[in-house]
């Protein structure tokens, strides 16, 4: 009649304590390496929140510094912002060369003490190469330049050709386009697409996405250019929700939260005919649906573009013991040529206007997106953005609006109710 | 006698002060090192126990934003807020929700479990091993598989309803259908290792007692409600207090089921204590966060002190 032997469940306790230390000795990756030779080693630790796919330029990066070894970290999308945050405020633990999304940028840039002043190593002779507003965004109030830009979020709108198909709809890119001028246009389209009755398939994923790409297009979104938080009052904030709330009321949502796994399953098994793509989403539903290469095109988003959706920076905190290396990382990363590559292998529309010329990207086209020229859709949409001031915590306010839409969605608030409540949230955020 | 005279006071004392230094050491073995040997424990404790809980509580008095130098006193105005704040009653209200629906099957699923394994059986270890494993699971695997499994349209739960003609269950919109799905993950992983400890304190009961009452006739079931159940309340009383606390706390499953929304849904509909205090830390408004942290504590207490209370009646024999 057995006791728990110890004899058995020493070995597996050790084994387990093992493999705990192991993986723990990996996480310890902050650390510079300490090594006698005479040639200074460094390790370079780049913060990123998700894969930006810079692994081939670090080589790259390696060939002109081969004593600097570089060690990237990734954390889910607002872990890493909010880390980062923390990192700051205690003085420890950030990497030497961090990623800022747009929706963050104006949080950071006004610390300009906890950052290094890229201008000191050289890199404002870059500004020539940028547009002029996405430059702007990386400077602190005093006009330091604290962040670099990588890409920007010039906006259009991906579709499945077999759904339109099926719900009679043109599939062709340019007709498709013409079909919604305006996001009233739009919703008028979905209801057609949803008499058709399309076997589970809805139109868009859900109301939190096209909510933000309307507010995206406004002259002024949730703060005004002095940092006021305005969403509650302004015209165009108000619009934008009553336009998703009537969508939703027509049934065209497939109620999935952008990103979660249900989303994911939801690309790959068409339960959604269109979805608000920023350059970088054409990346994101490729690396999501893998399955439904082909199946995909790209059309212009509806009210003419001129919004920005995403875009990130990189920045140098003090905390980093080799500004000079991390500077020239940077510079590297957001070189003009690595730009371009990094469309051409993660869709990161460039900050570069010089290259929305470029024939390589002109002529770049998708195949996973049935082969649409996604390299003109994007710079005709990155020529027509009309940049918006960026709050310090437009985040937080647009998962207060997400939040409130997905009540409604859900059916367990009137839109009334649902819109007092974002209100009250706002008043909550300091 | 004249020339050891005046020796002898010089030895005495010498003699007595050896001893005397011995019966010391002696004396400070016996009272003294336990305390030495104990004190790496506390040293760490007030480190990462005492200090955070003692700091936290003066941050509570505080408008304290992470990134700004200056923190403004304020009190207790940051605890008249929380008790008015209908967020945070929501959140309570979900902790205890969550914590009765995981909690009181889960130790009523473990005791049966326990009971089956106390018993000849082949392979002993392996079930054993077994019952432990979904615990040594990381709790992000365990969270991911199992939203797939409530998902509302792929998702084989709702598949396996839908034979029944359910129709599909929005298992993350509903108050009560997400603690449920919650609390499911939580007892995949807590039933297996409550169910070993019971097993172990079930393995002190003596033998006796069972082969008694087996002559005398009584079911396997009578001897688990008659015998078992009363010799092993001690183990009972704990394992209740431990989960108990572990239901305050729980975050992973919560903040991992709605897709890292610190919210807990968008209604709020799953958000524990736990979260709502990062959602707080995460909005860098430690003063606030702070408070909610220590009323976190105090119910604790209140809990483990209720939880003592009601169980505390019989220690461990058959009265």
């Amino acid at each position: 009649m057995g006791k728990l032997r110890p004899g058995r469940i020493a070995p597996m306790l050790a084994a387990a304590l093992l493999a705990v230390s192991v993986a723990a000795c990996g996480g310890g990756s902050g650390e510079p390496a300490a090594s006698g030779q005479p040639a200074e080693k460094i390790k370079l630790t780049v913060g990123l929140f998700s894969d930006f796919h810079f692994a081939p330029l670090y080589e790259e990066f390696k060939k002109t510094h081969p004593n600097v070894e570089i060690v990237e970290r990734r954390a889910q999308f607002n872990d890493h912002h909010k880390n980062l945050t923390t990192q700051l405020a205690t003085g420890a633990g950030a990497a030497d060369v961090v990623a800022v999304e747009a929706g963050y940028i104006a949080t950071f840039t006004p610390l300009a003490d906890k950052f290094y002043n890229l201008g000191d190593y050289g890199l404002t002779n870059r500004q020539a190469d940028y547009l002029d507003w996405k430059w702007q965004q990386g400077l602190s109030p005093d006009g330091k330049l604290l962040g670099l830009g990588t890409d920007i979020g010039g906006t259009a709108m991906c579709y499945r050709t077999d759904l339109f198909k099926a719900a009679g709809l043109p599939t062709d890119r340019d007709e498709v386009s013409k079909l919604w001028p305006t996001w009233e246009d739009y919703s008028k389209v979905g209801q057609q697409f949803m008499a058709a009755k399309v076997k589970n398939a809805k139109w868009f994923d859900g109301p939190g996405e096209n909510f933000r790409a309307m507010v995206d297009q406004a002259p002024v979104g949730f703060y005004d250019a002095q940092n006021n938080l305005v969403a509650g009052t302004n015209p165009d904030v108000k619009k934008a929700w009553d336009l998703s709330v009537q969508m939703l009321q027509a049934d065209e949502s497939a109620k999935l939260a952008a990103f979660s796994p249900p989303w994911n399953t939801g690309l790959t098994k068409g339960s959604f005919a269109t979805i608000v793509c920023p350059s970088w989403k054409t990346g994101s539903i490729k690396d999501a649906a893998p399955t439904t290469s082909g199946k995909w095109d790209v059309a212009a988003v509806p009210g003419g573009g001129g919004g920005n959706q995403g875009g990130t920076h990189l920045m140098a905190p003090k905390q980093g013991k080799h500004p000079k290396e991390a500077a020239a990382l940077i510079d590297l990363l957001t070189s003009k040529a690595n730009q371009l590559k990094l469309f051409t292998d993660a869709g990161a529309l460039p900050s570069i206007p010089s290259l929305y010329d470029d024939p390589a990207i002109t002529g770049f086209t998708n195949p996973f997106f049935n082969n649409a020229p996604t390299g003109k859709i994007f710079t005709d949409a990155a020529k027509a953005l009309k940049p918006q001031h960026v709050g310090p915590k437009a985040g937080d306010v647009l998962t207060a609006f997400g939040n409130a839409l997905q009540r409604v969605e859900q059916g367990k608030q009137d839109p009334e109710a649902a819109w007092q409540q974002a209100l009250q949230d706002l008043d909550r955020i300091k | 006698m004249a020339t050891r005279a005046p020796d002898r006071p010089a030895v005495a004392p010498r003699h007595r002060s050896e001893r005397f230094s011995r019966q010391l050491v002696h004396r400070l073995d016996v009272k003294a090192s336990p305390y030495a040997y104990v004190t790496p424990f506390l040293l760490l404790f007030c480190a990462f126990g005492l200090f955070p809980l003692v700091y936290t509580a003066w941050v509570s008095l505080h408008e304290w934003t992470l990134l700004s130098d200056v923190h403004e006193f304020v009190g207790l105005d940051n605890f008249a807020f929380l008790l008015g704040d209908e967020y945070f009653w929501n959140a309570t209200f979900n902790t205890v929700s969550i914590g009765l629906i995981s909690t009181v099957p889960q130790l009523l699923l473990a005791i049966w479990l326990a009971h089956l394994l106390n018993r000849p059986l082949r392979a002993q270890t392996l079930f054993r091993v077994t019952l432990l494993l979904p615990n040594v699971t990381s709790v992000v695997a365990v969270v991911v598989i199992f939203s797939q499994l409530f998902g509302r349209d792929f998702g084989l739960i709702n598949w396996v309803l839908s034979w029944f003609g359910v129709g599909a269950i929005d298992w993350n919109a509903g108050t009560a259908s997400s603690h449920v799905a919650i609390s499911t993950m939580i007892m995949w992983r807590w039933t297996g290792y409550n169910a070993l400890i019971f097993l172990a304190a079930m393995q002190a009961v003596p033998r006796e007692l069972y082969e008694a009452a087996t002559i005398d006739g009584a079911s396997g079931f009578t001897q688990l409600r008659k015998i078992t159940i009363p010799m092993i309340k001690p183990t009972i009383v704990f394992v209740v207090i431990t989960s108990t606390i572990g239901a305050m706390q729980v975050v992973a499953e919560p903040l991992l089921f709605g897709t890292y929304s610190p919210t807990g849904g968008p209604d709020r509909q799953y958000q524990t204590l736990s979260l709502f205090i990062y959602e707080n830390f995460a909005k860098l408004d430690f003063g606030y966060a702070s408070a909610i942290s220590w009323m976190m504590f105090v119910f604790i207490v209140i809990a483990a002190g209720v939880n003592y209370l009601l169980t505390r009646r019989s220690g461990g024999n058959l009265t």
